[in-house]
């Protein structure tokens, strides 16, 4: 690792001024990315500022017809929420199945999503089930949010407070994971939330988190595993690397689809 | 370079450390405790287990400045003198080992699964171990083991 400073913040405010006021600052989270990044040195940022203690950053909340979680809430707290896993459980078991149990005992919701890793759980959430990234500075619909592979909207010194999700009619997550990493080959959430069918595809996008249009019009159509089955994804703009072609991840969205249809009911 | 002070095992420590210093380096070089193992140093093998105020978590992937203030319980936190921890005995009977390598964080983790879950399931068990990789055994000894440590804990 390179040589860098080190200071805690204690409020958003006095985080994103830190960042803002360094020569090149990053915000820590959970920092189960930051760090293995640091670690080879793919990254050298002059400051770290510690968001780990920022007790306003922390909490899932209740708001009728939507749970806001809070930025810094890690993924074994959204796992065990009994609000999240009695109002949205696709939610709850996404968080549950992500990385081990030691990422999911550090990882947050706000670091996964600035991140935006193109094979990580989160992204697919927030666009299929159609959730608010909440700033220091703003909100920010989910199909503004994304902007390709690791890039987001969010600008110099804006930190993830919170994101707001709507409880949904029916969603459910499936995900074939990488037997070694866990990240998803392609991972798929499907929900049927304030009119609309969302369908949300991780890990198969070149440019990260996308909506499957085709699968959304068959299941808006006839919303059952057949139907999702039956579409014939194009392996334009999907990945391909030692893991899987691009045509087997275009196989498996269809497949994935299918199968989050079934859990969803 | 600023001092980083947190509880070992119990006890009080402090050090100067390099911002940059990981918890496993602060463990094993700043502390002397070589019990906790750097196996792949890229987050994925788990031998670097240990318990963060009372969750265990990847010390190779966390800042020894993070850990400022916390409660550390490392391998060596374990046995009470001569008489090994009822997990560390359950590896030993059931040869749950085979280089020992991982076998450190293996117990720690372990002992985080029965901690939240104290009567799991053998498919629990591996589950959990998702981010704990041994390359001897097959696992098959260790599952053995931590349901029988589990069952030694639950008396």
């Amino acid at each position: 690792m390179y040589q860098f400073n080190y200071q805690k913040a204690g409020s958003a405010d006095e985080a994103a001024s830190a960042v803002t006021a360094a020569e090149d600052g990053r915000f820590l989270a959970g920092g189960m990315t930051l760090i293995p990044t640091l670690k080879q040195r793919l990254a050298q940022p002059s400051d770290l500022v510690d968001l780990a203690g920022i007790s306003d950053l922390v909490g899932i909340e209740d708001g009728g017809d939507s749970i806001t979680i809070k930025g810094m809430t890690r993924h074994v707290d959204v796992a065990n929420s009994d609000l999240v896993k009695s109002k949205i459980p696709a939610l709850a078991s996404l968080a549950d199945n992500i990385g081990d149990p030691q990422v999911r005992n550090r990882g947050t919701i706000g670091g996964s999503l600035a991140n935006n890793d193109p094979a990580a759980d989160y992204p697919a959430a927030v666009l299929g089930l159609n959730a608010t990234v909440i700033t220091n500075k703003r909100e920010i619909a989910a199909e503004d949010y994304f902007d390709g592979m690791f890039t987001t909207v969010l600008e110099e010194g804006e930190l993830i407070t919170a994101v707001r999700f709507p409880i949904p009619a029916k969603a459910a997550y499936m995900k074939f994971p990488n037997p070694a990493s866990r990240y998803a080959l392609v991972g798929v959430m499907v929900a049927q939330t304030g009119g609309d069918t969302r369908v949300a595809v991780t890990g198969a996008g070149q440019d990260g988190v996308f909506r499957a249009s085709e699968i959304e019009s068959a299941l808006s159509a006839n919303w059952s595993a057949d139907a999702a089955k039956a579409v014939k994804m194009s392996d334009d703009g999907l990945n391909a690397d030692i893991h899987a072609s691009a045509e087997y991840r275009a196989h498996l969205i269809s497949v994935m689809a299918s199968r989050a249809v079934t859990a969803a009911g | 370079m600023p001092t980083v002070s947190m509880t070992v095992n119990g006890k009080s420590v402090s050090a100067e450390v390099e911002p940059r210093t990981l918890l496993v380096q602060y463990l094993r070089e700043s502390l002397g405790m070589t019990g906790t193992h750097v196996g792949c140093d890229t987050s994925q093998c788990g031998a670097c287990v240990v318990h963060v105020n009372g969750e265990s978590l990847k010390s190779c992937t966390m800042l020894a400045a993070q850990a400022e203030g916390a409660d550390v319980t490392t391998i060596e936190g374990l046995a009470d003198g001569d008489v090994l921890h009822p997990m560390q005995e359950a590896f030993r009977e059931n040869h749950g080992l085979q280089c020992g390598f991982c076998t450190p964080g293996m117990v720690m983790s372990a002992l985080d699964l029965v901690q939240k879950n104290p009567d799991p399931s053998e498919q629990e068990v591996r589950e959990w171990l998702e981010g704990n990789l041994c390359r001897c055994t097959g696992y098959h000894n260790i599952v053995k083991s931590i349901l029988a440590g589990a069952q030694a804990l639950r008396g």
